[in-house]
């Protein structure tokens, strides 16, 4: 009866295709715009997860997320790197400065300058030139993406085409000279600004003369520190504030969840998007059970069981919400491959397949559920009555 | 002309009633129908549109409850069985002819055909390859994959028959079987009814208004307001007319 009950399910094509149509369309809705929301998401943290290195993130007890800077005073570096249980400390220079361009341009740009010596919190990955090249004088890294986009010469120096940033070329930090020393890869930050490395010392020059400089301390754990006791130990004898990468992630996070709006937009898209397929797919589905209920009545005059009936029901559920989530997350998969991810912002992580297969799952349920209310309720001598 | 013996009948029934009871409105279908109908018997219920005949063979074929009364068909009285119990032995021992046929239109006709068997138990392969013997000796050989929108209204009254048959039901219960059909397809149909139910263990009920078929009914059974009004053969109701 199964077999049967698939062909009923596909031989009515017109039903099917609109039921899969509604299903898929119900499935790329929540699963794009929830990939899109991690992916924005994402990147208000990219420099933590770009930045793999230290255990604790130490930062000023007021500080809500990672762009919310609260300079700290230069003595916390020291002052850390003296606590029982920290291999290392170093300071990180993180804000906004305006970077201006041979051709005139004028462009907010997002400084980070880290540790002189170490050159810990380095770029994760260099396309051209090496992250030692930093200690060169008036040396800057700069972002891959900025080069093509933003910092993109219009009008170049030597003449010609408009080209890329490259390697060699200068520019005008805060009216100080930065020479581009080598281009990384970064993660692109949430306002999409450029991203321009260069050392503690330099970034601080380039940066308002302000008393506090530091915007957070890096720091690694010695081998068998407790991170607990260190981070208590930090706060008791700094006032500062340490986070694991992990917590520091939740708590930047955290904070654009609950104050801005921008779950709450997508909240709406994905919820939108789930009852677009409970009043499409879900609909149609229940308008092809009641459809079929006098072939369902016939059976059960003939002497069809109602578990019979019940697993012929929801064997078609199954199927049509296999089939419309396959083909809805396939094209949101096709979707976010397809389309560069420099200015979309898509990324699916494992979790997102789970939450549209389990809305598409609860929209063919419901929907089955209410069929299969009617087969039961069906009375099998109501097939004599036409 | 039947016996009074319930053993021996194929159905029999004793002052059956049936009341539908919506909110505060209470109907009246049977008031203490009596019928009896033998072994090898083909019997028409006729009568007018409300007069408790659907009904009345919807009780007999264990679809409906009745409120009072006694029934056996073929010694079971339905209604003693749970709801399980009573869809099998539905399964075992009845067979459907319906006015709308019922055909399933996404199957073939094969397919359609195959369903009793399938639920008795049948695995799919089996099932088809008996219900193309039985397409076949209603007429429809080599019509097997043919969808059931592709036929007639007799080719798919002929499948519903099949259907009906094919796990060799005791009783055959058909309402108006003929009434999408033309005269001559009607009484083509109707013929393979007859047959079909003229066996020592078998036993037919049709429900009809089309009096082109009463001859081949043993007998006719009239039922008015909700009992058996009169029961003639065919050659009375013919002189009666």
């Amino acid at each position: 009866m199964y077999t049967f009950a698939l062909k009923m399910l596909f031989g009515d094509s017109a039903r099917f295709y609109g039921m899969l149509l509604g299903l898929a369309f119900s499935t790329l809705l929540i699963s794009q715009q929830a990939s899109i929301f991690v992916g924005i998401m994402s990147r208000t943290f990219g420099f933590i997860t770009d930045t793999p290195g230290p255990d604790l993130w130490i930062v000023d007890p007021a500080q809500r997320f990672l762009d919310d800077n609260k300079p700290l005073r230069s003595t916390a570096v020291q002052r850390v790197q003296g606590i029982a249980g920290i291999a290392w400390a170093v300071p990180l220079y993180k804000g906004l400065l305006v970077v201006n361009l041979p051709d005139g341009k004028r462009q907010m740009s997002q400084i980070i300058g880290i540790d002189d010596a170490s050159l810990i919190a380095a770029p994760p990955f260099m396309i051209e030139g090496s992250v030692t090249d930093l200690r060169k004088p008036d040396a800057i890294i700069v972002d891959e993406r900025a080069t093509r986009r933003e910092f993109k010469m219009e009008r170049p120096p030597e003449g010609g085409e408009p080209r890329p940033l490259r390697v060699g070329d200068t520019l005008e930090l805060n009216d100080r000279r930065a020479e581009v020393v080598g281009i990384c890869k970064a993660t692109q930050t949430f306002q999409s600004q450029p991203v321009i490395y260069t050392t503690f010392h330099r970034a601080s020059q380039y940066a308002p003369r302000e008393r506090r400089q530091v915007t957070m301390i890096l720091a690694k754990l010695e081998p068998g520190a407790e991170k607990e006791v260190v981070r208590t130990a930090i706060a008791e004898q700094t006032g500062l504030s340490a986070y694991s990468s992990q917590e520091f992630i939740d708590k930047t996070l955290g904070y654009w969840m609950r104050e801005t709006g921008i779950p709450i937009n997508f909240g709406t898209a994905i919820v939108l998007g789930f009852f677009v397929g409970v009043a499409v797919a879900g609909q149609m589905f229940y308008n092809f059970v009641l459809d079929n209920l006098k072939y369902f009545g016939a059976m059960k005059a003939m002497g069809a069981s109602r578990g019979v009936l019940l697993r012929m029901v929801s064997l078609q559920a199954l199927t049509i919400a296999i089939l419309g989530f396959g083909v809805g997350i396939g094209i949101t998969s096709s979707f976010g491959l397809m389309i560069p991810g420099e200015r979309l912002a898509f990324r699916m992580t494992w979790q997102i397949p789970l939450i549209a297969a389990f809305a598409v799952t609860l929209i063919c349920t419901a929907s089955a559920a209410l069929g299969m209310w009617r087969v039961l309720r069906l009375d099998p001598a109501d097939v004599f009555q036409g | 002309m039947p016996t009074s013996d319930p053993s021996l009948c194929a159905v029999y029934a004793r002052g059956v009633e049936k009341v539908y009871v919506t909110g505060d409105t209470q109907v009246v279908a049977l008031r203490g129908a009596d019928l009896e109908v033998n072994c090898g018997e083909i019997v028409m219920l006729v009568g007018p549109s409300g007069c408790g005949k659907t009904s009345f063979i919807s009780i007999i074929a264990g679809l409906l409850a009745r409120n009072a009364g006694a029934l056996e068909v073929f010694g079971q009285d339905p209604q003693l069985l749970s709801t399980e119990a009573r869809t099998a032995w539905r399964l075992r021992n009845v067979g459907f002819v319906f006015q709308q046929f019922n055909l399933i239109p996404t199957l073939t006709i094969a397919e359609n055909v195959a369903i009793p068997l399938i639920l008795q138990g049948s695995d799919r392969r089996t099932a088809v390859a008996r219900a193309s013997e039985l397409l076949e000796r209603v007429g429809l050989g080599g019509r097997e994959r043919s969808s059931p929108t592709r036929l007639s209204g007799g080719q798919q009254q002929r499948v519903a028959i099949a259907r009906a048959l094919i796990n060799a039901p005791r009783i055959l219960v058909c309402d108006e079987p003929t009434s999408a059909l033309d005269g001559a397809t009607g009484q083509r149909v109707m013929e393979l009814v007859a047959a079909a139910g003229r066996a020592p263990d078998r036993a037919v009920i049709v429900v009809s208004h089309d009096d082109r078929i009463y001859h081949l009914a043993d007998r006719i059974i009239h039922m008015d307001d909700g009992r058996v009004d009169r029961i003639e053969t065919p050659s009375q109701h013919k002189s009666h007319a």
